[in-house]
């Protein structure tokens, strides 16, 4: 990771924090930890052109767990989609910036998104019409772990399979923590790479998705043909506010003044 | 008079308009050789898509596909628009997608498989979600103007179609969107209705007649957008009003017109419907009369 690549990255960890802080309510947690996967994705990866964000030829991003949204916004906004002096309106009356991801406010999201289970049914879908248009565009989505309780996501991933999508990627944010506990404390996921990979994912094993190069490395792995690929990155929730890694509680809290000179301080010395 | 059911009009249109308009796709739920989308798996297979037996991601597949520019029309049957509200609520309605739901087997005319089949709910669900239009043609010819008006909107459409094959009208029927349709005029009553049960009101106003009773049948093939000024102009001149719908007297046409009718004076409503109870098996006949919905049930509460 180059040291442009590492300063992207703690802005936007900054704009996480300043966001919800400002709007005194969101999910910070969720979106540190998705962070170097969003910007592998919209700074190295994607073929998209923020100047014309609905350009029909463009690679699609669906953030399937939309509560991520500042994350989102952060990387948008960073990547030149809208002036970051939205980040201030984040979950205001009018704002483009809603609470969840909604594509008809927002330039540069290309799907509404909160309700879980449904981006990921949606990016197969996406995937699917772009392989009926017989156009080379590339469909990613990240889910969380959680998320993968609700039975859409295998629905959405047994679809995947069965129309060969090769050119979708769907991005497992494992940080291992949802809002009443750990996973395991609310519902096993098990061995949730076997259980993608029966559903005829490609698994692809990321062991630190907060590790740029790792998950970009994941992400310019070829698909198999036929097979769409899933990457199971391990993360940290929180990821780089010490306070906040691998808290529960910071599922969907808002850091107080004195909480965000502190996250702030800890983004500092990350630099 | 030929029968024919709505949704064998749907499929056999949708087929026919597949080869001119190719940005038209078609999803079902395994369910094609019923809700009859399988003339359009027939005749246009690489836009036809099975998404198996799992109507939520049918919906959000048709969500994604409609961001690529194509219009999707969704089958399966009635009374899973419940299973797959949210995803018709927050992946389809809110950033207003262009993705048609035709679902069929609506109402009670479904018959033998029973009230676990039978839609009753499913025109108050559609009514109350946002950017939604909401159709149900009477026959054959109109599930084509439908089908059309559908395709002229760019955002979500339910169309509600039947199982039972229904009269296919001779008369002239023109359909212009969000207008009621006055197919026989009478000063006594003014009844509203829908769908199948359009023809038997219509049978209906023929036994009141023989009985020395007028009244005004009109067929709203647009739940939503409701008709307002349409039904309070008409309610104005023919206060006695009457909703006939194989639908729940809750949250369908009766309390659209309840809504539109509200305030005014002298008129009088009376909802006829499925009365906030399933159906059950029986052959569509038996179950119109035991739920007082055919001809002779609603002649006779018009008379009294």
């Amino acid at each position: 990771m180059d040291a442009s690549i590492r300063s992207i990255c703690t802005q936007v960890r900054r704009d996480i924090v300043n966001m919800t802080a400002d709007a005194g309510c969101g999910h910070p947690g969720g979106s540190l930890s998705i962070v170097e996967a969003l910007v592998a994705l919209y700074f190295e990866k994607m073929r998209i052109d923020p100047q014309n964000p609905k350009w029909e030829d463009r690679d699609r991003f669906v953030l399937s767990k939309g509560h991520a949204a500042p994350a989102l916004y952060a990387v948008l906004g960073e990547r030149g989609f809208f002036d970051t002096a939205e980040f201030k309106h984040f979950r205001q009356l009018g704002a483009i910036l809603q609470g969840h991801p909604d594509m008809k406010r927002c330039p540069g999201v290309d799907a509404s998104t909160g309700s879980l289970g449904q981006g990921i049914s949606i990016a197969v879908g996406m995937a699917l019409g772009a392989k009926t248009l017989k156009k080379d565009i590339q469909v990613y989505a990240i889910i969380g772990d959680g998320e993968s309780q609700e039975g859409l996501v295998w629905e959405a991933c047994m679809a995947a399979a069965h129309y060969r999508l090769d050119n979708l990627t769907v991005i497992l944010d494992n940080n291992g923590l949802q809002i009443d506990g750990s996973n395991d404390q609310v519902m096993s996921l098990g061995d949730v790479s076997a259980k993608f990979a029966a559903f005829g994912m490609d698994v692809v094993q990321v062991a630190d998705g907060n590790d740029y190069d790792e998950i970009l490395a994941a992400l310019n792995q070829p698909h198999k043909p036929g097979m769409p690929k899933l990457i199971r990155m391990k993360t940290t929730k929180g990821k780089g506010v010490s306070f906040m890694e691998n808290q529960v509680a910071w599922h969907g809290k808002a850091p107080n003044e004195e909480q965000r000179k502190q996250a702030l301080a800890d983004l500092d010395a990350l630099n | 008079m030929e029968k024919k059911a709505t949704r064998v009009a749907y499929g056999e249109y949708l087929a026919k308009i597949g080869y001119t308009n190719e940005k038209l796709v078609v999803l079902d739920a395994d369910l094609a050789g019923a809700t009859m989308t399988q003339y359009f798996k027939k005749e246009h297979p690489d836009r036809f898509f099975d998404c198996g037996i799992a109507e939520a991601n049918m919906v959000d597949i048709a969500a994604g596909m409609s961001t690529m520019g194509f219009t999707p029309f969704c089958s399966t049957f009635a009374v899973f628009a419940g299973r797959c509200f949210d995803q018709i609520r927050n992946s389809v309605c809110y950033p207003k997608l262009n993705v048609k739901f035709a679902f069929t087997h609506a109402g009670i005319t479904l018959g033998e498989d029973g009230g676990s089949h039978q839609a009753i709910e499913d025109v108050a669900l559609m009514r109350a979600l946002p950017n939604m239009t909401v159709l149900a043609p009477c026959d054959a010819n109109e599930t084509a103007r439908c089908v059309d008006a559908a395709l002229a909107i760019n955002g979500p459409v339910f169309i509600r179609l039947a199982r039972l094959p229904s009269p296919v009208f001779e008369m002239d029927m023109p359909f212009t969107l969000g207008k009621v349709n006055v197919l026989r005029h009478g000063a006594d009553a003014l009844v509203l209705c829908y769908g199948v049960m359009v023809s038997e009101c219509l049978a209906a106003a023929e036994l009141l007649s023989a009985r020395g009773i007028e009244i005004t049948v009109v067929n709203v093939h647009t739940l939503k957008p409701f008709d307002e000024d349409g039904v309070r102009a008409l309610a104005a001149a023919t206060p006695k009003v009457f909703t006939v719908e194989e639908h729940s007297v809750i949250g369908g046409l009766g309390d659209a017109a309840a809504s539109a009718l509200v305030g005014m004076d002298g008129v009088r409503l009376t909802k006829l419907g499925v009365k906030d109870v399933f159906g059950q098996s029986g052959k569509p006949a038996d179950l119109l009369k035991a739920y007082g919905l055919d001809a002779q049930s609603i002649a006779d509460v018009i008379a009294r």
